[in-house]
């Protein structure tokens, strides 16, 4: 993001101030060190083993646990004390001000959330068997209070250092701040188990939850790596036809984009960039003769191009988690006054994915060269996209996705050299691969941000 | 050979092996001896009987599936260790006995596996066996040394024991599996054991921990705390849960998106399938880890992707037909289109050497096994297709064995004529 304007600065220096203030001024008399100390070594190793989910946009690091059980154990100042330990963590990624703003919120919230502990009653020191259940009380607000004040003070930086075109991550922030709630609930059982096992408490409760993080990130490895096999392998088929490579890709983008503009869930948005992906997978049964004449087409020509959707669906029908994007891929074709294929759905009857990759597939083909034409300019093809609305596409998503050109911009393909065939494709498909993959596309589109402490600035 | 001709036959005969029966035999007069004895002494602690009972069947209910087949039930594991290795409820000493952990522990697995049973799953009960041989140790060294004895006393004192038998718990679970694995598989046993502990380490790390978790817990808030304290134990299986969902998905992906040569004419159906079947049995004969195997999978679904950049597809899609430079351009470029992937670069590598022959002059520069694997699979496929007629297949494994002078690796071709022998066990 590079620079600021001074308003985020000014955002981000007061926090550091405040919380250099709550730490600094105490009062440290009765803070017990030797949880401070375990706590504040639990919260490093929390900080460094934060995991990075989702191409870069979100991390995921377990610092509440020690927070929290601070709160418990050496109450607010205590608690700000082992927060700032965040600074030391050993984690590529944050920049300097970031990981000072990071520490200094995470400061805040400890502090504050200490003394909404204090003041709905509870008492701080290692619970006793008798402590329970009148502690789970306090606790629980401290939790709460903790997790409200971390996400206003986060949001107020997003907010100051957001980026154009950066859609509204609610969803998101909602299902991370219910994690981090349980994450939280952890720190009494730290506390709880203080008193038989002392600095060893954190330690192994630590072990299952390394172990999930360890899967997390195995899980989100394969996620990237089944992403970039799809693509890989949907250009590999693309190559074929050197009219239309990269295709795919862009129609994966443009739905994306759709999907994003109209508030699309996350998951049905990574679900519609894979059918995006694998829409044409079904031309590879078309006779090459035939996708790339550059005359009209015979009746029995264009019954085997009618044929693509139903041929993509049966290559793609066994991937299980494809769902909806099946739907969409077959459907694809299919037009809003029911004059498509295969089916002739009209209206509603087709599915929501198929109506916005009609809109993407269209775009692409018209802003791209064909064997037989030219590519058009991007106005001309919006032109034509509100002149088809209502009768081949569906508005809605057509006016989702003007909106989104006119704010992000489209990126139209390079038209292929003379000559170039598909034995010289190879070479030239590599190259381009760099340029297109799918984490780039997303990396435009998302605002990094790293929870719960932003990533980039 | 006798045992592969009675198994081609299609007698169950894995469930009468020696090993397994061994270890059903001894988990059997194990429950049996305690069961009695529980029975007849009569339970002294009633109420951390029902709570870890039910701790344990709830687990066995919430089973969690491993990568590679594998199932394992993460809380039921550490919730019969913590019953072994209780110390304290409360302010009250643990009275269990022996015989009591290795009944409660039974009666809960039985109970929770019951549901899966009903439901038509495999009931598994090597693990179950296994593991109750495993808790049973634990609990008779463990349940003598809390009666009076120093270790006992302190915390510092007594969980280095504790952590010694929950380390010991696990590599009687983990080698059981690897010998029935082995077994199952026709695997080697070293090779599986070391996968198998690469498999299980993670996961066995979290569930001794949570073990430990269990005993302590108790001792501070008594048993309402055993099931919190499963929570960490409960967000490691959810996200190993998520893991091997996706594994599973991946290779679903690139066997689906494999078969795009096939809808586009290039090679007979089912082509890639059956290639990378009988790679990866031949891999597994001669002796490759999980791993490899799986990347051996990925190579051999992938090899013939390369056949994409032909303008029009070879007659039949077989490869062994075409001149070698034509078919070191088809490798190529199915390696370079995995490389795009750029997770892939192993087996990026392992299809690009396929076309490579096996001359032993070229000691040294020799494609690595799986290429070799690839290139034999595939030759014998494009021979006999998906014919299953035994004459055919004898025909081609002695056409490729003229050919391992030259072309391929005779370890490789040897292997795939044991395979090819025992075919219907491999072709399901």
């Amino acid at each position: 993001m590079g620079r600021l304007w001074w308003g985020a600065w000014l955002y981000i220096t007061a926090v550091v101030v405040a919380a250099v203030a709550v730490t600094a001024l105490g009062p440290y008399t009765g803070v017990e060190w030797a949880p401070v100390v375990a706590l504040g070594l639990l919260q490093i190793v929390s900080e460094s083993t934060a995991t990075v989910l989702r191409s870069r946009s979100v991390a995921w690091s377990a610092t509440s646990i020690a927070s929290l059980a601070a709160v418990v154990l050496t109450g607010p100042v205590g608690a700000a004390l082992v927060s700032c330990c965040t600074l030391l963590g050993i984690r590529r990624g944050p920049s300097p001000p970031q990981r000072l703003f990071n520490t200094a919120m995470y400061a805040l919230s400890a502090y504050l959330a200490g003394h909404a502990f204090l003041l709905s009653g509870g008492h701080v020191g290692t619970p006793e068997p008798s402590s329970f259940p009148g502690i789970i009380g306090p606790f629980v607000v401290a939790d709460v209070a903790h997790v409200v004040i971390n996400f206003a003070l986060l949001g107020g930086v997003l907010w100051l250092t957001r980026e154009p075109g950066a859609g509204s991550r609610v969803d998101l922030h909602l299902k991370l701040g219910i994690t981090d709630l349980g994450y939280g609930a952890f720190g009494l059982l730290t506390a709880a188990l203080w008193k038989v096992l002392g600095p060893f408490a954190p330690v192994l409760l630590l072990i299952p939850l390394l172990a999930a993080r360890w899967a997390v990130a195995q899980f989100a490895a394969q996620q990237r790596a089944q992403a970039a096999t799809v693509s890989a392998l949907c250009q590999a088929v693309e190559t074929k036809d050197v009219y239309t490579r990269g295709h795919s890709e862009r129609v994966s983008r443009g739905s994306v984009m759709i999907a994003r503009e109209i508030g699309m869930r996350t998951e049905r948005v990574e679900a519609i960039r894979y059918a995006g992906m694998l829409h044409d997978v079904g031309k590879l049964g078309v006779p090459t003769s035939v996708l790339q004449k550059s005359g009209s087409l015979t009746d029995e020509e264009y019954a085997a191009i009618q044929l693509h959707p139903m041929c993509g669906l049966d290559i793609v029908r066994d991937i299980g988690f494809l769902d909806e994007a099946l739907a969409g891929i077959m459907h694809h074709h299919e037009r809003i006054d029911g004059r498509g294929y295969p089916m002739g759905l009209a209206g509603d009857e087709i599915p929501e994915f198929a109506r916005v990759l009609a809109v993407a597939d269209a775009f692409d083909a018209m802003t791209s060269t064909r064997s037989y034409r030219g590519a058009r300019p991007v106005p001309e093809a919006v032109a034509e996209l509100r002149k088809w609305a209502g009768r081949q596409f569906d508005p809605a998503f057509v006016d989702a996705f003007i909106a989104a050109i006119e704010r992000d911009g489209w990126k139209t393909p390079e038209p292929p050299a003379a000559g170039d065939d598909a034995a010289d494709v190879v070479a030239s498909a590599v190259g381009e691969a760099g340029v297109t993959g799918p984490s780039e596309s997303a990396g435009a589109i998302d605002s990094a941000i790293d929870f719960p402490a932003i990533e980039s600035m | 050979m006798a045992r592969s001709v009675r198994e081609a036959r299609g007698f169950p005969l894995q469930a009468l092996n020696s090993g397994r029966s061994l270890l059903f035999l001894c988990a059997g007069v194990l429950l049996a001896a305690c069961a009695a004895q529980t029975a007849a002494a009569g339970v002294p602690d009633v109420a951390s009987a029902l709570v870890f009972g039910a701790l344990i069947a709830f687990g066995e209910l919430l089973r969690l599936n491993m990568p590679g087949d594998r199932e394992a039930s993460p809380i039921a594991t550490a919730g019969s260790l913590g019953y072994a290795l209780l110390v304290r409820i409360g302010d009250q000493p643990a009275v269990e006995t022996v015989e009591q952990v290795v009944t409660v522990t039974a009666l809960g697995m039985i109970v929770g596996a019951l549901p899966h049973l009903a439901v038509g799953r495999p009931a598994r009960l090597e693990g179950m066996a296994a593991r109750l041989l495993a808790v049973a140790c634990v609990a008779g060294v463990f349940r003598p040394l809390t009666v009076g004895t120093v270790i006992t006393r302190h915390w510092w004192a007594e969980l280095p024991v504790m952590i010694s038998l929950v380390v010991l718990a696990w590599l009687i679970e983990t080698v059981t599996a690897a010998l029935i694995r082995a077994d199952a598989l026709r695997g080697r046993f070293g090779v599986t054991l070391v996968d198998e502990i690469r498999v299980q380490l993670p996961l066995g790390a979290a569930v001794g921990a949570s073990a430990l978790l269990i005993v302590f817990a108790a001792e501070v808030m008594g048993l309402a705390a055993v099931a919190v304290f499963t929570a960490p134990l409960l967000v490691t299986q959810v996200a190993l849960r998520r893991y091997a969902g996706i594994r599973a998905t991946y290779l679903q992906t690139v066997r689906a998106l494999a078969r795009v040569t096939e809808i586009g004419g290039y090679v007979e159906p089912g082509h890639s399938d059956r290639v990378s079947r009988l790679a990866v049995a031949v891999g597994r004969e001669l002796g490759m880890s999980e791993a490899a195997l799986l990347e051996l999978e990925y190579a051999a679904l992938m090899h013939d992707i390369g056949q994409l950049s032909l303008r029009d597809p070879i007659p039949g899609g077989a490869t062994v037909l075409v001149v070698r430079e034509e078919q070191r351009r088809i490798a190529e470029y199915g390696a370079e289109v995995i490389q795009q992937a750029r997770v892939l670069d192993p087996v990026a590598d392992i299809v690009r050497r396929q076309s490579d022959p096996c001359r032993p002059a070229a000691r040294g520069q020799e494609p690595p096994l799986s290429s070799r694997i690839i290139r034999a699979a595939n030759a014998f496929d494009d021979l006999v297709g998906s014919s299953a007629e035994a004459s055919r297949a004898s025909a081609a494994v002695e056409r490729l064995r003229l050919d391992t002078a030259s072309e391929y690796d005779p370890r490789v071709v040897e292997a795939l004529s044991r395979v090819v022998a025992r075919r219907p066990l491999v072709n399901h």
